[in-house]
């Protein structure tokens, strides 16, 4: 197993695509969510720092998501795929090396954004409203709420990682993978605005990332469709399922 | 004897492949790609079904406090050109029989508007002094009371002069401003209704005419006050009245026996337009004062509370284009991928010549996808709406055309600018995720966005081709906000196209460029 995730992790660092798409992460994510900081007043009360802090991680994850579609897919897309499983035959633990290697790049590029995010709310949040003269906390780590956002934020990346990687197994293409994954985090949110409830609160308790997302909340838990931890659990059997569906492909067809 | 020479021989000229068959080699490709085919299919159906989807989320009714739910909408009047109306006024009429003259000189106009809280009913009580900019004071002519009729009237207005207007939507300012005493004058010969004004009742100044066609001879002519809903915010408006005293009414022309008829038009219950008070109506000899409170106008959002026709279709359509984005984008990475383009360029060296059949090719399959989802999903859509009791804003042929043919291009102008983006970046990856990101998450970041923001980024990114699925007229005649929560785009449909039309067109150029400089 050691063996098989140094391979895989050889093979995923030594793509240029990969740095890339780690300084994409890391620039879009902090980028965006400076540029609301600095672009937003907020006049009204009821304003959450933490999560307008972390609102970056919306775009941000789409570059997570074509990092770990790439893992897989571009072994398919260039025949790389059937060297891979002649070097080593046992799919599932290739599978299970694959996934490591993308948990464990997302988690480091998460904790990256996340106090990236963090620290770009902290200095520049105060000039929007948002800061202690208008009886806002400064966006802390010590905050046990904003602690769970930031963990929790992580958390959201590598699962999305792993949804990703899971669904690339299953389709095999690069392109189609990447549509598939983007439509099923942005599009859920979108329906759940034109509907009316019940089937409104249902959609955001199921969808992927308006789940996962409650995770960022610190303030008026009471009106969020999931509470906090529930809506990472949603997330985590979302990517669990299509690890595992993924896998079972994987195992059942010729490559 | 002449030396003979040799034949000569016709010219070989290089074959050339001809761009007709340039364009079938490129469907060839494409039609043989079951995925492809598939994936168009898919975004068809997936299209028709969140259209499905939406609609059915939109339900219309009210519910008794015990729980009993009805279906159904308040009634919006149909104006004679077939368009939604606001039909709510104070009016005052005689029968008129033939030819005929209204003369009239308004002595005052006030108004009043409601400030009571927002979660009560306007009432009479709370209000306070303030004339709204279109109150409308003045004659009327209408070929009958009910709410949409054919009309035309000259009115005095709260803050912008006098006009002649006619049917809902024609205006013709006049020549007086907001000072009083006003003087108007309606002449009525035939079909036609000429309309004037004057400051003294000696000296009068034509405004204009207008032609009812089909009046019938006998009509109703008197005098009306109406004020129209006041918007301080983009979503509430409050209802406002206003009040005028007529003077001097002398009609000529061959009058009905019954004398002066008050009607309240529009202001029951089961109207949609917000009103305060039904109006009301006092006569001492030939002066009259008259309440009244509503609009005669084009009706718009979000007083009528409509739903369009195309309105349950944007996210179905949403959901076609990032099939169509991902289907245009392996139109071309496949290639590289693959290294077909090498044989493909081989087999035709113009490469511009290839770009364009592909971009032929692909843009015609998306426009039939679209206008295909499109007409099978707006009917639906529009089934589903009326089934649940919501009000639909008429559409005519045209307004269908629009959707439909929109739809496809739409879809059609994407997926050439798509297709240049993978001819640009050449790999799968990079040109899905660039495609959603440029022509997809725009869409879904203003809808999140408050403010301007949202407004700017349907002006101004590929956004704005949703422009042509904006069908609700706008009229210059009615202080509304005429934003995008309420249906209204900032750009005109086909304004809103042109715009993703230059995107396709810039990316399109980029990609002929690249493709001939760089080696395949």
């Amino acid at each position: 197993m050691t063996e098989t995730i140094r391979a895989e992790w050889t093979k995923l660092r030594s793509l240029t695509s990969t740095a890339w798409l780690l300084v994409g992460t890391v620039a879009l994510t902090v980028g965006v969510s400076a540029a609301i900081a600095a672009a937003i007043h907020q006049s009204s009360p009821g304003g959450d720092p933490t999560k307008l802090a972390l609102t970056g991680i919306d775009l941000g994850q789409a570059v997570v998501v074509v990092l770990a579609v790439l893992a897989i897919s571009e072994e398919y897309g260039s025949g790389m795929i059937r060297v891979t499983l002649t070097a080593m035959p046992r799919r599932l633990v290739l599978l299970a090396a694959k996934a490591a290697n993308v948990a464990g790049l997302t988690l480091v590029i998460g904790v990256v954004v996340v106090t990236g995010c963090l620290l770009a709310g902290r200095f520049m949040l105060p000039g929007a409203g948002l800061g202690p003269a208008h009886g806002y906390a400064l966006v802390s780590i010590t905050h046990s709420p904003t602690l769970r956002a930031a963990v929790g934020s992580v958390l959201y990346l590598v699962l999305i990682g792993l949804l990703a990687l899971g669904v690339a197994t299953a389709i095999r293409d690069t392109a189609v993978s990447i549509g598939a994954v983007l439509a099923l985090l942005y599009l859920p949110p979108l329906l759940a605005q034109v509907v009316s409830d019940p089937l409104r609160r249902h959609i955001q308790q199921i969808a992927p990332m308006t789940a996962g997302l409650a995770i960022q909340a610190t303030t008026n838990l009471r009106s969020l469709p999931i509470n906090p931890w529930a809506g990472v659990s949603v997330l985590a059997a979302w990517a669990g399922a299509s690890l595992f569906i993924g896998g079972i492909l994987l195992r059942l067809r010729d490559a | 004897m002449s030396a003979t020479s040799a034949p000569s021989r016709p010219m070989i000229k290089p074959e050339r492949a001809s761009f007709p068959s340039g364009i079938r080699a490129e469907w060839v490709k494409f039609r043989t790609v079951r995925g492809w085919l598939i994936g168009l299919l898919v975004a068809a159906v997936l299209c028709v079904a969140f259209t499905f989807l939406v609609a059915n989320g939109n339900n219309e009714g009210s519910c008794t406090p015990s729980g009993v739910c009805t279906a159904g909408h308040p009634f919006v009047p149909t104006g004679p050109g077939g368009e939604a109306v606001a039909d709510s006024n104070q009016f005052v009429s005689q029968s008129l029989t033939g030819s005929g003259t209204l003369t009239v000189q308004i002595a005052s106009l006030t108004g009043l508007i409601s400030n009571g809280p927002a979660n009560m009913a306007p009432s009479l009580a709370h209000t306070r002094p303030e004339l709204e900019a279109w109150a409308k004071a003045g004659i009327l002519l209408t070929s009958s009371t009910n709410p949409g009729s054919p009309y035309a009237a000259i009115m005095a207005t709260g803050d912008h002069g006098v006009h002649l207007q006619y049917n809902y939507t024609h205006d013709q300012p006049g020549t007086i401003a907001n000072s009083l005493p006003r003087w108007l004058r309606l002449t009525r010969t035939g079909d036609t209704l000429t309309g004037y004004d004057s400051t003294n009742g000696t000296t009068w100044a034509q405004i204009g005419t207008a032609h009812l066609a089909g009046l019938p001879t006998t009509v109703h002519v008197g005098l009306f006050a109406t004020s129209p809903v006041s918007f301080q915010s983009s979503s509430s408006g409050v209802p406002t009245q206003a009040t005028a005293t007529f003077d001097q009414v002398t009609l000529n022309g061959r009058a009905g026996s019954n004398g002066w008829q008050a009607h309240s038009i529009g202001t029951s219950a089961k109207d949609y337009y917000p009103t305060l008070g039904t109006g009301s109506y006092h006569r001492s000899g030939n002066t009259f004062v008259l309440s009244g409170s509503g609009d005669i106008a084009l009706a718009v959002n979000p007083l009528a509370g409509g739903n369009t026709a195309s309105g349950s279709l944007w996210f179905g359509l949403l959901v076609a284009l990032i099939v169509l984005i991902v289907v245009a984008t392996m139109f071309i990475t496949v290639e590289y991928r693959r290294g077909l383009i090498r044989t493909t360029f081989t087999a035709t060296p113009q490469r511009g010549s290839v770009l364009a059949a592909k971009a032929v090719v692909i843009a015609a399959v998306a426009f039939v996808v679209g206008a295909f989802a499109a007409t099978v999903a707006v009917p639906l859509g529009v089934h589903i709406l009326n089934s649940n009791g919501n009000y639909i804003f008429p559409a005519s042929v045209l307004t269908k055309v629009q959707i439909v043919a929109g739809s496809g291009a739409l879809l059609a102008l994407t997926a050439i600018a798509v297709l240049a983006l993978g001819t640009i970046l050449r790999t799968s990856a990079a040109a899905i995720t660039t495609g959603i990101v440029v022509f997809v998450l725009p869409y879904i970041v203003s809808t999140y966005s408050s403010g301007g923001v949202g407004t700017w980024l349907f002006r101004l990114t590929p956004a704005a081709g949703f422009s042509v699925l904006g069908v609700i007229p706008r009229s210059a005649l009615v202080n509304a906000p005429y934003t995008m929560s309420n249906d209204y785009f900032p750009l005109a449909p086909w304004a809103g196209l042109a715009v993703l039309c230059a995107y396709a067109a810039v990316a399109l150029g980029v990609a002929a460029l690249l493709l001939h400089r760089r080696d395949a």
